[in-house]
């Protein structure tokens, strides 16, 4: 009873002091955000409301002041041709647009999948105890490390049908009858893009895993060993559980930068409508063809289909950024 | 049922070896405790008998047949960690199921059965929904109990399981696993502590490990009334034995004499020895005097009661006897 007496005016004050510091701590908060938010709305926030406003003027390269609003002309218009003959015109029934689109998801759906297999393989094997791990560590990410235009420069030459090192190596092991223009032929070119990609960013991908395994406690695989799990089983039912939210982020990450991939393409593959993305075809009509407000539509588009894309798969995926329900 | 034989067993990290040569027998249905400072290859020992760390050189047989090479979810054993070692994405029941799930030969009902009768055992059925971070510390560890008992197993490993676990929770916990072995008398059972009263009160018998070797094996009595090393005694027994050395032991013809607390008297005048209290603690039910009289650790006397001795208090105290251990330059006793 004594101590029941004793303990009630402490628990009070224990429990003011807690709601004054968590106030304390979301004052603080905002203060440190507030920065990062002003960045954002600068060179985010404006340039997006910028582009969203373009895409409903006439607006082209030398006259962006003058602007005029023509509302959703960009995206859909109806055309009554001389003749009396009906014409659709704009952005929703552009075939090259479309076909842009479709080459942005395939490209995404493939080498985000190939990305997180491998990179999960990676970070398993970079997980095990091995002599010289830290150096291997360091080593796998080089291909992450490498500037995009520099690897893809460099993989367009290995890539090179006359003088490129992998039809010189196809040949000379028999396994080409003739030499491949890899990355001009149009059946080759969307392959030879991912496997660049896959090659450049799995490091990156099993990084982020390999953080994810770490935070596994080693202790529960002993309890599976002496509870007779197959190391299969344990990898499927143990490890991919607790690595799922680290697997989940990651992924989307990848998904983000692979929905608006534009500089591998636009060296490796230059001009091939069977790479074309949407961002390439973007900065194409903004400014090689001269048709800014058109170029601004599909901007705008591409924004629209990654939010909804992303808001869907946190949706589905019960994504959370908390670190997951450990 | 099992019965557990460790022949000269040794185990060595890279150059180091950590398990010296073990011999050892276990009994079947016996709760054995090994015991030892901190470091001295508990952990080690348990491990190597549970199959989850390899045998450098030496025999493991269970039942009479060698174990060495056998995966640890062939040894019919079933561990619980110092860490509980739970799945953390497993509710409860999973996390006690998980093991049969895998096993061919079990149907549903069978498995929610032995849940259910663990759990009932360990009291923690209103939790089997859970996830194990809602639930306290002290349930996660029958948790990881209630785990290793639906396994159903012939050998039960515990490493430190109380560690974690405050001292009332942990009192209450050391009389659930006594009563557990109690219910689960064919099952043998081996238990890491390096807590002198754990082993003392659950023990059939105690093996006492000093780096890497087995320096004692022995019931808890036997242990505390007739210590085969200067080591033992000092370990076992709480508090600690008193040992004198010097001129004070020559006089019983030993290099060094034990005495434990409790069987030294003090008395009005010609003690056998007279020193300063220099502290006291009062328990209640007993209390310990602390006497300065030129050993290296200060003499505790402890007596039935509180007592009232002050420091600076000088007085004369008598062992008894019979309760004296002597022992020789090698820390071995005099018989
Ligand atoms: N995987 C390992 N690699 C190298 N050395 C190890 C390894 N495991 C244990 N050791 C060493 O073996 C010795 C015994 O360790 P062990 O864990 O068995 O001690 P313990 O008696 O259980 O100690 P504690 O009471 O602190 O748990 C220690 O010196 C430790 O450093
Ligand atoms: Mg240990």
């Amino acid at each position: 009873m004594a101590t029941d007496v004793m303990a009630t005016p402490v628990a009070a004050t224990g429990g003011k002091i807690k709601s004054e510091l968590m106030q304390q701590r979301v004052r603080a908060a905002r203060w440190f955000l507030l920065p990062m938010l002003i960045a954002l709305a600068v060179v985010a926030g404006w340039p997006l409301l910028r582009s969203i406003y373009f895409s409903f003027t006439d607006a082209s390269l030398n006259n962006i002041d003058g602007a005029e609003w023509i509302g959703f002309g960009n995206y859909f218009r109806v055309q009554q041709l001389a003749s009396g003959a009906v014409r659709y015109r704009g952005l929703l029934v552009d075939a090259d647009w479309w076909n842009a689109v479709w080459n942005t998801l395939r490209f995404a759906a493939t080498s985000v999948f190939f990305e997180a297999v491998l990179g999960m393989v990676v970070a398993l094997v970079l997980n095990a105890e091995f002599k010289g791990r830290g150096i291997v560590r360091a080593a796998i990410l080089i291909p992450w490390a490498i500037p995009t235009i520099v690897s893809a420069k460099m993989w367009s030459w290995m890539l090179n049908d006359q003088f490129g090192i992998l039809n010189d190596l196809g040949m000379r092991l028999g396994l080409l009858s003739q030499k491949v223009a890899w990355t001009a032929t149009a059946e080759t070119a969307m392959q030879a893009v991912l496997v660049v990609d896959i090659w450049k960013t799995t490091p990156f991908m099993a990084l982020l895993i390999l953080a994810g395994l770490q935070m596994v406690p080693k202790d529960i695989y002993e309890a599976a060993e002496i509870d007779g799990v197959h190391p299969i089983k344990q990898f499927f039912r143990i490890t991919l559980p607790l690595v799922r939210p680290a697997l989940m982020v990651a992924i989307i990450f990848r998904l983000l930068d692979a929905l608006r991939i534009f500089d591998l393409i636009y060296v490796l593959t230059p001009n091939s409508s069977a790479t074309k993305t949407m961002s390439v075809l973007a900065r194409e009509n903004l400014f090689d063809f001269d048709k800014f407000a058109y170029g601004s539509a599909m901007s705008t588009l591409l924004f629209l289909i990654i939010a909804i894309l992303t808001i869907v798969y946190i949706w589905l995926g019960k994504v959370r950024f908390d670190g997951g329900d450990r | 049922m099992a019965s557990i034989e460790l022949r000269n067993i040794r185990k060595a990290f890279g150059a180091v070896e950590v398990i010296k040569g073990v011999d050892l027998e276990v009994r079947k249905g016996e709760f054995m405790v090994f015991v030892g400072p901190s470091g001295c290859g508990k952990s080690t020992l348990l491990r190597l008998i549970s199959g989850l760390e390899d045998i450098t050189s030496g025999e493991m047989l269970f039942d009479g047949k060698v174990v060495n090479a056998l995966a640890p979810s062939k040894r019919g054993i079933a561990m619980v960690f110092q860490s509980y070692a739970l799945y953390p994405h497993m509710t409860v029941y999973e996390n006690m199921a998980f093991g049969l799930t895998l096993e061919k030969g079990h149907s549903k009902d069978e498995i929610q059965q032995r849940v259910e009768r663990a759990a009932d055992m360990l009291q923690i059925r209103q939790y089997l929904d859970r996830l194990p971070k809602q639930l306290s510390g002290g349930q996660r560890q029958r948790v990881a109990i209630g785990r290793a008992i639906t396994r159903d197993p012939k050998v039960f490993l515990f490493d430190e399981p109380l560690s974690n676990l405050d001292a009332a929770l942990r009192v209450a916990t050391r009389i659930e696993i006594a009563k557990l072995h109690e219910s689960m008398d064919h099952v043998t059972m081996i238990y890491v502590t390096h807590d002198q009263v754990e082993a003392m009160t659950l023990a059939d018998r105690i093996c006492v490990l000093r780096d890497g070797l087995v320096e004692q094996v022995g019931t808890p009595m036997e242990l505390y009334e007739h210590p085969n090393s200067v080591f033992v005694a000092g370990f076992i027994g709480s508090p600690k034995m008193n040992f004198i050395s010097g001129e004070k032991a020559a006089a019983f013809n030993a290099e060094t004499v034990g005495i434990r607390g409790e069987h030294i008297t003090i008395v009005p005048d010609n003690g056998t020895w007279s020193g300063t209290v220099i502290h006291t603690e009062n328990l209640g039910a007993d209390s310990y005097v602390y006497l300065e009289m030129g050993t290296e650790e200060p003499v505790v006397v402890r007596l039935d009661g509180a007592n009232d001795y002050k420091s600076g208090d000088v007085v004369h105290i008598a062992p008894m006897e019979d309760k004296i251990h002597r022992f020789d330059g090698a820390g071995k006793p005099i018989r």
